[in-house]
């Protein structure tokens, strides 16, 4: 409410002092640093959590140093206990989703980007921007603190399905407290993402400079666009749905738990509820989450892909609707993952009829991919690399959907790896992709510094390579009915199935070291990187028209005029193949 | 870079196809009479989107090569896109994309918008931390009541039924196996004591969860082929994360001849 | 193939119109170079839109409420018409009047008579707490005869539904305190009574959301 107040100081002064220009910040450019370094810290103990979940699942007497100091409860002698194991799981889902894929590509690069994209010199509400910051550290805060209590942390998967995660401790470790402060972490996390969503609508509409209209904007800026409209309405849902669980947990409500259940001899006292309406609720909010979670990076690869193709993005328009269709799209297919839950199998064709047509727009965004590449003259840094390799990824991640999508296939490969490797070809490499392409392309520009190439390189070759070993053989073992979720492998079926579950996990524990590297470039280029030009890339938007890094206010004071489209490569001319957005020069044959 | 990048994808690419193609891991045998169906839809969707995933990944790996910046300042193919061909692609996907989904209707609308066959055999089955137990109507063809405050699992009251009193209840039938004759239809009633399960067998290619509050019906035939592998017997694997005994939450469905069904249901009768 | 050419100096280049209000949207004063650039004014507009965008997540918080109660409602027998406390229709029609005095506010905002728009506005605050404490008056009437939030899913309902709209109610009422202390400043510049409006688009959007939870509460549990 407050900034509807003209500020009474005379001059737009940047801040002063540690703790206003680094912690409690105003500025977007902090608070999406802020985000993303979140997000590195969520992402590295989230990988953390995968390794033992490997570990233990390949060397399941192992002991893993440091692990009973941690959780004595859970891992006596570093061994894993199956209770344990699926608090590591449900950890690794919960910190991967939200505080990994929900915050970065949105929050992290578009908070930092978003407005100088648009020509605006800060988002349109700070201060909420700044709230929607320290709400997710807040909701990080609570949800690690899971891992220091007694019980440990909830084991009810990411999911959380009622009854299990509505009755409390009497059905399983990490059901009492843990899974309350699991509640109450993701409620919070919901408050910060719809503050944030306000925040990233309002500056699209209304802070745009001269000239940039919706149609001339960067797809990034579409794809936070969208990915906020999303957000807006899906985590609303879950903030109600958590009220719900909650209050039947705490308040003797039954609204997910119905009467008559026994668990361990003990009649609960809850009565008339429905798991299934859980499973309605979470799902409206998971689908859209999914597609949170991937439209920034196919903005992102759109954006990289054009600038170093040296041509235009292919079929912009296209690009901007199918990015629509897809947000549209994204909350009429909720039901398939719930093909075979007791939901009424006529609502589960109509979903899956949704849920095919949901990937044609995708499916059009790959071939407009392809065609940005088409006769182009690629230059092969590293954000390109990633973001090649995101279109791969993508498409591999893409087509298991089309099998998922159909109930009589659905029924035998639900809660298999097949799933699994599903969603993390889409979600855990293809989104992650995206943000690595983002990196190593707008280092420059947060830090004033170039990244080493050459680690870069050989960051990708590692991962490209491992992410393929790891989760390419999870479609082989959901085929051979491998579930999901298992702490342990003793049924006659799977045991044959360990050697490819061996080199996944060593594939893991590679993949995983040479995200060190990545590390240790991100760090050391900050401080010690070769110092960073205006334009390294020669691209074309208006991030790219200010110094590396952006003054505090971004333009200086000087607001910039959008002549152009925002992907005009390939442009002919002797001194540059290029015209950025707010260049006078004429385009003669097009007339942009 | 541009070759290393298409030779790494033209490599995934070929490997992945032939493992699949190969069937080095592939689904166990179909015993039931709905099992082929799907299977053909399984194996229709693999050739469709094989083809597809080839012809992308080798198109981004030709690409990557191809239209690499050879330092020769050569002209980039300067365009904003083709309506025409967003238009082709795009109707050319719709109608693959929904087509299989149409094609693979019948084999979902048989198992599931269609009821069991009126001479089906009707077994129940519970889920609870961490067993499955099933339930025989007994001669009289009905399921007795249950009482949530007779369930008692040390003393082998899992369904909570009161033998004294309820008449229905006498002659039902609680084994720790699924038994079933070959060649008839069975129809499963799946419920649930405590928390979600999912009552899955891959052999028989049907899965449900088993939701508390809800009694759900599947229903299928297990064929003669059923009796031809693991000696008639194979493995319930819980599906639905249930707590920390997930992992081990198994069952058995044991396939026989009619006869030796008769002979089994008998002798578990006999030992209620 | 497309081509550069620079423009000659009388060359004026394409633009689209773009952006909102008259400071070409971006908080930039217009025309310049901004050397005299000295603060940042948004268009108002932007209040708007934000405010219109969080109605619109508030709106989906009582759309998810909504369908769980209309589920929970079909799927089983243990619903129970409680009854709603009559007390109830007082609070609406206070929450009504309130709507009023916030547009008596609004209206009297000038210089001359911002102490009128004070008034009105200590008024608004004063039938937004007497309707919160209306509510609480009707979860005591409701507990006095045994029905809490755990009875049975009805009153479990009346309370959350309840709950869930006083807790974003007071939040209206913060900022309509805090509207009181800016008296001054908002009489002052015409621009800053962007504020009010927006703060009385919220207020006026409480009640609609009441009389919505108050049709439902009638509809399912009267």
């Amino acid at each position: 409410m407050a900034e509807a107040f003209v500020h009474e100081v005379h001059h737009h002064q940047a801040p002063a002092g540690f703790v206003r220009k680094y912690i409690f910040s105003l500025d977007h450019k902090v608070i999406g640093k802020q985000y993303y370094f979140l997000a590195l810290f969520s992402v590295f103990t989230g990988m953390i959590l995968s390794w033992l979940i490997r570990i233990h699942l390949v060397w399941p007497n192992a002991h893993i140093w440091g692990l009973s100091l941690l959780s004595p409860n859970g891992a006596p002698n570093g061994l894993i206990k199956p209770e344990y194991y699926l608090s590591l799981l449900t950890l690794h889902g919960t910190l991967m989703v939200f505080f990994v894929l929900t915050t970065a590509p949105q929050s992290g690069f578009g908070n930092f980007f978003l407005p100088i994209q648009i020509g605006a010199e800060d988002m349109a509400f700070p201060r909420l921007n700044m709230l929607s910051f320290w709400v997710t550290f807040a909701a990080l805060a609570v949800l690690v603190s899971t891992f220091f209590i007694a019980d440990g942390p909830p084991i009810a998967g990411w999911t959380s399905y009622p009854p299990l995660s509505a009755v409390g401790s009497v059905s399983g470790p990490g059901e009492g407290l843990g899974q309350t402060l699991w509640i109450i972490s993701i409620a919070l996390f919901c408050v910060g993402s719809l503050l944030g969503a306000l925040n990233f609508i309002a500056t699209t509409l209304e802070l745009r400079t001269r000239g940039m209209s919706l149609m001339r904007m960067p797809l990034t800026c579409w794809s936070w666009f969208i990915t906020a409209i999303l957000g807006l309405l899906s985590f609303a849902v879950l903030l109600g749905a958590c009220a719900l669980l909650l209050l039947d947990r705490v308040g003797g409500s039954s609204f997910f738990v119905p009467g008559g259940l026994v668990i361990s001899d003990k009649i609960i006292q809850h009565n008339g509820g429905s798991p299934l309406l859980w499973q309605h609720l979470f799902w409206f909010f998971g689908h859209p989450e999914v597609y949170i979670a991937i439209l920034p990076g196919m903005g992102v690869t759109s954006h990289i892909l054009s600038c170093f193709a040296r041509k235009p993005i292919f079929g912009y328009k296209v690009m901007a609707y199918s990015l629509m269709a897809i947000g549209f799209l994204s909350f009429t297919v909720w039901g398939h993952h719930m093909f075979v839950s007791g939901m009424s199998p006529y609502t589960g064709f109509t979903f899956s009829i949704f849920t095919m047509a949901i990937g044609v727009p995708s499916a059009i965004k790959t071939f407009n991919w392809l065609g940005t590449i088409w006769g182009g003259r690629i230059r092969y840094t590293t954000a390109m690399l990633f973001a090649l390799g995101f279109v791969s990824v993508f498409v591999t991640g893409g087509l298991s959907g089309l099998f998922l999508a159909q109930p009589p296939l659905d029924m035998y490969l639900h809660a298999t790896y097949f799933v699994i490797g599903h969603f993390h070809l889409v979600m855990g490499v293809a989104a992650i992709f995206g943000m690595f392409a983002g990196t190593y392309f707008w280092f420059p520009k947060m830090f004033g510094r170039m990244m080493n190439e050459t680690l870069g390189k050989l960051h990708f070759w590692a991962t490209f390579i491992g992410v393929y070993c790891i989760f390419m053989p999870m479609h082989f073992l959901g085929i051979a009915g491998n579930p999901r979720r298992y702490s342990a492998f003793t049924d006659n079926f799977l045991l044959p199935l360990m050697p490819l579950h061996e080199f996944m996990t060593i594939a893991a524990l590679l993949t995983g070291a040479a995200q060190l590297i990545f590390l240790f470039n991100l760090f050391w280029s900050m401080f010690k990187g070769e110092k960073a030009s205006q334009n390294p890339w020669e691209a074309t938007s208006l991030e790219w028209s200010v110094p590396s890094p952006p003054p505090f206010d971004n333009f200086d004071g000087n607001y910039p005029v959008v002549y152009h489209d925002p992907y005009e490569y390939g442009v002919a001319d002797a001194a540059k193949d290029y015209v950025m957005q707010d260049s006078p020069e004429v385009i003669a044959a097009s007339g942009h | 870079m541009g070759l290393a990048l298409a030779l790494v994808i033209a490599a995934f690419t070929g490997i992945s196809v032939y493992i699949f193609w190969a069937h080095t891991w592939w689904f166990p045998p179909d015993i039931s009479v709905h099992g082929p169906a799907m299977d053909r839809q399984f194996n229709l969707t693999l050739v469709i989107c094989g083809i597809i995933f080839v012809l992308a990944q080798l198109g981004l790996a030709w690409f990557a090569w191809k239209y690499r910046d050879r330092g020769d300042h050569r002209k980039v193919i300067y365009s904003h896109g083709n309506n025409k061909l967003e238009a082709t692609w795009t109707t050319a996907a719709a109608i693959l994309f929904i087509g299989l989904n149409l094609m693979g209707y019948k084999s979902w609308a048989d198992t599931h918008f269609t009821g069991a066959a009126p001479n089906a055999l009707t077994i129940q089955v519970q889920g609870q931390q961490f067993y499955w137990y099933f339930r025989y109507p007994g001669p009289d063809g009905k399921f007795g009541p249950t009482h949530v405050d007779l369930v008692d699992d040390a003393a082998g009251n899992f369904y909570g039924l009161d033998r004294v009193h309820d008449l229905d209840a006498k002659d039902d039938i609680v084994t720790a196996t699924l038994g079933i004759p070959v060649n008839r239809p069975i129809q499963l009633i799946l419920r649930s004591k405590d928390v979600t399960h999912s009552f899955s067998v891959r052999e028989l290619r049907i899965k449900q969860d088993t939701v508390p509050g809800m009694e759900i019906p599947i229903h299928f035939t297990a064929t003669e082929e059923a009796l031809k592998h693991n000696g008639g017997r194979y493995e319930i694997a819980c599906s639905q994360l249930c707590g920390m005994g997930h992992y081990r939450m198994r069952g058995f469905v044991q396939v026989m001849t009619e006869a030796d069904f008769e002979k089994w249901l008998q002798a578990q009768a006999a030992s209620q | 193939m497309a081509t550069l050419t620079h423009p000659s100096p009388a060359a004026t280049p394409a633009i689209h119109r773009g952006g909102g209000g008259r400071l070409g949207g971006n908080g930039f004063p217009p025309g310049g170079d901004g050397s005299d650039f000295s603060r940042r004014e948004l268009p108002s507009r932007v209040y708007y839109v934000g405010m219109w965008v969080a109605i619109a997540g508030i709106c989906m918080l009582f759309a998810a409420f909504t369908s769980a109660l209309v589920v929970r409602q079909g799927i089983s027998n243990d619903w129970a018409r409680t009854g709603v406390p009559h007390i109830l229709y007082l609070n609406t029609l206070i929450l009504l009047a309130s709507s009023i005095t916030l547009e008596l506010a609004r209206h009297s905002l000038t210089v001359e008579r911002s102490q009128l728009f004070k008034g009105w506005l200590y008024v608004t605050v004063l039938l937004g707490f007497s309707f919160v404490a209306g509510q609480l008056l009707a979860w005591r009437e409701l507990a006095v005869s045994g029905v809490y939030l755990s009875t049975n899913p009805a009153s479990s309902f009346f309370y959350l539904l309840t709950a869930a709209h006083g807790l974003h109610l007071l939040g209206g009422v913060a900022a309509l305190c805090y509207l009181t202390f800016q008296t001054r400043r908002l009489a002052r510049k015409l621009k800053n009574r962007v504020a009010v409006d927006v703060t009385a688009l919220y207020w006026h959007f409480m009640d609609g959301l009441w009389l919505y939870i108050l049709f439902l509460l009638v509809r399912s549990i009267a």
